[in-house]
């Protein structure tokens, strides 16, 4: 293949990926209803949208529970994932297997298993059902994300720390947790985008009262196109375009980050992250 | 650090909702209303109506995986060759359409493949005749290779980049041609990645149910649809956990098979 064969192959499937969401953001700023016809530029949709009191509340409940769901799950993770490092081979690996669980099921399973234990123990559907939802399919990505940083750990820097004498949740923070932080802030963006992207989990998981952006956004979709829907694209676009951009103008390294978080599937099976 | 203490609240939190919602979903799927055990769900799958449904939604996901490998295999390739000088950021905006909502990028698609839609329109203003593109297994296939070609591209790279540079110019100085380079050692070595993208995208591709929904207007269920379905309008979770426990098998099945292929690591299974 000479080099121009390559970047026009390269360029045509840039185009694939990106013209559906480009048109989509420019019929935003349509002033009709139509999504064919261009009648001129106008911000209609956007004030409109701001004044959607259920749509505004979706989006509220996404980024509260993206937010929230990271934080409990980069929490919970980190601490399992140090708890699991020190654990013996045979218990290690039953632990691992069964966090692997969700990680590879299909999201449809996770989400009727978790709808069918809400319904058990009568957890009314809505916002503590959905952020427990997503707190439990964020862990395991926190944990495969820290366990390959504290391997890399040199193993008596925390009895060095002890030594000279540290108390030990202080020999963790100063010495430990600085080396894992790489891989803690990693699974902090990844967990938010996974809970902001997921939709079959919380679909099956949230009540009537309670809705986030795509299970707003499916209801919607089903009655048909709303402009309102593009809008929303759009915003959640340039969040995400600006917030890797920042990530990649900060320093380059951040680039990494961007691709592990983008690449959640691709942990899936990859067994690049499968360690004991 | 010795403690496995940390570890207590996860296998609390882990127990409660990773193992007992497993364990509900296999009681829900080999019992009947009244709670006696029955098989009677898993052989009402095997129903010409369900085996229909489940055959549709494997071939529907083959050709997806199949289009995904083809177009995505060529790409991972000149993405890790060095066509291009500044390949992080192409990798980066190639992931950028991945983070958008899932269900955004499936929406994207109604509003070009429509009736109305745009590619409609186009067609209308050179005076041709408008064709059906949505709510049709096309609509569909286009769906999932839009939304799942990602996953197929980044792991084939990721194992690309990391192949040693002096395999294939040994190649080259044993006189190999740029064919034979490529399928004696490019694609051998390869083969891990192409393993976990196929799995990648055929996974998604057989359980869902908003790709079908929206791009195939209830037209072509899927499997994913059929466990929709009964949970959240018939009613009949027996059924609907039977299906889910079925599907889980067939997927937690083929991904030990293939990290059996892919060979001596610790986890799975």
């Amino acid at each position: 293949m000479s080099k121009w064969l390559k970047r026009i192959y390269v360029f045509g499937i840039f185009i694939f990926l990106y013209a559906p969401i480009l048109i989509l953001i420019i019929f935003s700023f349509n002033d009709s209803r139509s999504r064919v016809k261009w009648e001129g530029f106008s911000l209609h949709w956007y004030s409109e949208l701001f004044r959607d009191t259920e749509l505004m509340s979706a989006l509220y409940t996404t980024l509260s529970v993206g937010i929230l769901s990271a934080l409990a799950a980069t929490v919970i993770g980190t601490a399992a994932a140090i708890g699991i490092r020190n654990m013996r081979r045979i218990p290690r690996a039953v632990v691992l297997n069964v966090t692997y669980i969700p990680v590879l099921n299909p999201d449809i399973v996770t989400g009727v298993a978790l709808m069918l234990l809400f319904v058990v123990i009568r957890l009314e559907m809505g916002y503590v059902t959905l952020l427990l939802s997503h707190i439990t399919f964020n862990i395991p990505y926190v944990i495969f994300s820290v366990l390959p940083k504290l391997r890399q750990l040199d193993r008596y820097l925390y009895e060095a720390a002890m030594d000279l004498g540290a108390r030990p949740f202080q020999a963790f923070r100063k010495a430990v947790l600085p080396e894992i932080m790489p891989g803690v802030v990693a699974a902090l963006l990844l967990t938010f985008t996974l809970s902001i992207d997921d939709f079959v989990i919380s679909f099956f998981t949230t009540g009537s009262s309670v809705q986030n952006l795509a299970t707003v956004i499916y209801s919607m979709a089903r009655r048909g196109i709303n402009p309102k829907i593009n809008v929303l694209s759009t915003l959640l676009f340039t969040t995400v375009m600006s917030l890797l951009l920042l990530l990649n103008l900060k320093d380059t390294g951040s680039g990494a980050v961007a691709v592990e978080g983008g690449a959640r599937p691709v942990s899936r099976g990859n067994g690049q992250d499968r360690h004991g | 650090m010795k403690s496995k203490l940390p570890a207590f609240p996860y296998l609390v939190f882990m127990a409660v909702f990773i193992l007992v919602p497993l364990l509900l979903v296999a009681y829900y799927g080999f019992t009947d209303k009244q709670g006696t055990f029955t098989l009677e769900f898993f052989r009402k799958f095997l129903e010409p109506l369900y085996l229909k449904v489940f055959a549709r939604s494997i071939w529907l996901a083959l050709v997806s995986t199949l289009l995904c490998l083809v177009i995505g295999y060529p790409l991972a390739m000149i993405l890790a060759g060095d066509t291009f000088k500044k390949k992080n950021i192409l990798i980066v905006l190639f992931i950028v359409p991945m983070w958008m909502n899932f269900l955004v990028r499936t929406y994207a698609w109604l509003t070009l493949l429509e009736n109305n839609g745009l590619i409609n329109s186009f067609l209308d203003f050179l005076h041709l005749p408008k064709l059906e593109l949505l709510y049709n297994n096309r609509a569909v296939v286009m769906g999932m290779v839009y939304n799942f070609l990602p996953f197929m591209v980044l792991p084939i790279h990721s194992v690309l980049v990391k192949i040693d540079r002096s395999l294939i110019e040994a190649a080259e100085d044993l006189g190999a041609d740029r064919l034979r380079v490529f399928s004696r050692v490019t694609l051998p070595l390869s083969v891990p990645g192409v393993l976990s993208g196929i799995t990648m995208v055929f996974m998604p591709s057989i359980t869902t149910f908003v790709i079908s929904r929206l791009l195939g207007g209830g037209k072509t269920t899927l499997v994913g649809d059929v466990i929709e379905q009964q949970f959240l309008t018939v009613y009949n979770w027996n059924f609907g956990a039977a299906i889910s426990l079925f599907m889980m098998a067939v997927i937690l099945l083929s991904m030990a098979l293939l990290s059996r292929i892919d060979r001596g690591k610790e986890g799975l299974l």
